[in-house]
């Protein structure tokens, strides 16, 4: 009776809360998927770019514990080249555009990896 | 068994998805299905609760816990029995918030001597507190797949709940919150007789599908990594209504949209549904003001009076006949 108007009310903003996201990407169109600008000249990562793309933060973590808990900087990679683990030394100088490389991928899903407290993030133009 | 059946049943769902993804099902999985879930989802909680709306309340239900508003000198519980229609939404929004009917929760136990106790019983309102708050946050947080750019709340979460900075990629405590407290609500209903013989398929598929979801989630993110950019693109494909599915989306992407798709259909049908329903529950939204109000039942027939007067004049000259004093007069 009475309330009937408030249930309406309450159903209205239920279903219009629950669309949240379809409004918003009539509000600022449709979002552009990011393109990580590769700028060295190596033609290969570490790991198969497939391989990077879904497990860089697993590598970076066994990387952390191998060389701060075992003391061993050298990491044998799948096809046999060995690089120098260290996440300033040697990812960021084959991918110094942090910007435009790790942070286009992260801004585009939320992700904020607190390594950079700490270690040094390669100096760029912003 | 019927748990068995249950968690069966969420087993072979997310096997048709696994392998019906990898068949050249994954604009059906990917798109066809999550669409439709959607749109049951939606029109059938309105529907419900629309129903509900049209359904009359004939009188204030007083079952309450407190005192009611009595005399000045009587203190009443104005939020457990509250005389107003604030009180009443405020008593709503604890239980939504707090459960604080299943903190009265109570268990009763023939012990050894033929002692029968009672005692009450917390662990049910932790662990439902615990679920429903942690389901909230992984809800909340998957906002950041369906929004470009993502809002900043939804970072702050993202950064509260991984506090702990365990690991790469970061552990969420409301992952394992999640994972625990489902575990222990389908455990305690097989794990006491009485409750087990009281517990339908009504009761174990949705535990069952919400662990499938769950725990697909986490393999997601713990295990067999997927590639989320690709995911993403999805998802903004889906709510941009331009959808259309990227390349190399892992199959179990595609169990965990389905499994959740599923959970998106049964919930207008199910039990689920209290979710919408806590709000219209009779015995919370009501206040109790029969005394102090006159309710009338909206379905009665209008009332025709007949007042002493009008009868005395019906029967006017009778009355008189016989000699019967009259008021009038
Ligand atoms: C020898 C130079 C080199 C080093 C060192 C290197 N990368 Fe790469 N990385 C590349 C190249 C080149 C590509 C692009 C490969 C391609 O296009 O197939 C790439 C691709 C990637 C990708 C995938 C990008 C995409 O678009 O999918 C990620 C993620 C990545 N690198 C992260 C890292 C991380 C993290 C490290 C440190 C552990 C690292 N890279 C170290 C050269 C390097
Ligand atoms: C509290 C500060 C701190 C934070 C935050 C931190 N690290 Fe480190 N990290 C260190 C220190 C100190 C070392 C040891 C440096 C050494 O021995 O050369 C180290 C070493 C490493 C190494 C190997 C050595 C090198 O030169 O890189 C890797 C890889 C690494 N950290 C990755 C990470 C990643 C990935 C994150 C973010 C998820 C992170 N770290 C966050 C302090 C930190
Ligand atoms: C192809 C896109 C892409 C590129 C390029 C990329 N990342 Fe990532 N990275 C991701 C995604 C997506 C996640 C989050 C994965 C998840 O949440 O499961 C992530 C997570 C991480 C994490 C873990 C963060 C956390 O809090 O869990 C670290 C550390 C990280 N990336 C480092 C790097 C570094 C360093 C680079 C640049 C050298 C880089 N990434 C480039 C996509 C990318
Ligand atoms: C009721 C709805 C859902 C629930 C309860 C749920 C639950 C979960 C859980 C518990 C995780 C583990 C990691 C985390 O907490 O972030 C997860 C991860 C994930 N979910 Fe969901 N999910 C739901 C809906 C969806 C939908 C609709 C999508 C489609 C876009 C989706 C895509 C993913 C992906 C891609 C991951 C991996 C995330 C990562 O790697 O960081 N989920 N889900």
């Amino acid at each position: 009776m009475r309330d009937r108007a408030w249930i309406f009310i309450g159903l209205a903003a239920f279903l219009a809360l629950a669309l949240a996201p379809v409004w918003q990407s009539a509000l600022h169109g449709a979002a552009r998927k990011p393109e990580p600008k590769i700028v060295t000249k190596a033609k290969q990562c570490v790991e198969p770019t497939a391989e990077m793309r879904r497990n860089h933060m697993e590598l970076l973590n066994a990387w952390r514990d191998t060389v701060v808990r075992r003391g061993q900087r050298t990491y044998l990679a799948a096809d046999g080249k060995t690089v120098t683990m260290s996440l300033s030394g040697t990812c960021m100088s084959c991918h110094p555009n942090k910007k435009e490389f790790c942070d286009a991928c992260h801004n585009y899903l939320a992700v904020s990896p607190y390594c950079w407290e700490c270690h040094i993030e390669p100096k760029e133009k912003s | 068994m019927r748990v068995v059946w249950s968690l069966l049943l969420v087993g072979v769902l997310a096997l048709i998805a696994f392998f019906g993804a990898q068949a050249g099902g994954q604009a059906l999985f990917g798109i066809v299905l999550p669409y439709l879930a959607m749109a049951v989802f939606l029109v059938g909680v309105a529907a419900r609760v629309v129903g509900w709306a049209r359904s009359t309340v004939p009188f204030r239900i007083p079952t309450t816990c407190g005192q009611e508003r009595s005399l000045p000198w009587i203190k009443p519980a104005s939020l457990d029995n509250p005389s107003t229609g604030l009180g009443a939404a405020a008593r709503v929004l604890l239980e939504v918030f707090t459960f604080r009917s299943l903190f009265r929760n109570n268990r009763s136990e023939l012990r050894e001597g033929g002692r029968f106790t009672f005692s009450a019983d917390k662990w049910l309102w932790a662990a439902a507190l615990a679920f429903h708050y942690s389901f909230l946050v992984v809800f909340l947080r998957h906002y950041r797949f369906f929004a470009e750019p993502v809002p900043a709340v939804v970072a702050w979460i993202q950064g509260l709940d991984g506090f702990f900075q365990v690991g790469l990629p970061v552990v969420y405590v409301s992952d394992i919150v999640l994972v625990a407290a489902l575990g222990y609500l389908l455990w305690r209903r097989l794990a006491d007789a009485r409750l087990r013989y009281i517990s339908l398929h009504a009761d174990y598929f949705p535990l069952a599908l919400i662990l499938g979801v769950a725990l697909s989630g986490v393999l997601l993110r713990y295990f067999s990594k997927a590639d989320i950019v690709a995911v993403k693109e999805l998802a903004i494909g889906l709510v941009s209504f331009h959808p259309a599915v990227p390349k190399g989306i892992d199959p179990l992407v595609f169990v965990h949209i389905f499994l959740v798709s599923v959970l998106l259909t049964y919930f207008p049908f199910s039990k689920l549904v209290h979710m919408a329903g806590v709000f219209l529950s009779p015995t919370r939204n009501l206040a109790n003001d029969n005394r102090m109000h006159r309710h009338v039942n909206p379905w009665n027939p209008p009332i025709v009076g007949h007042t002493y007067a009008e009868w005395e004049q019906e029967f006017h000259d009778k009355l008189v006949a016989s000699g019967i004093p009259l008021d009038k007069e």
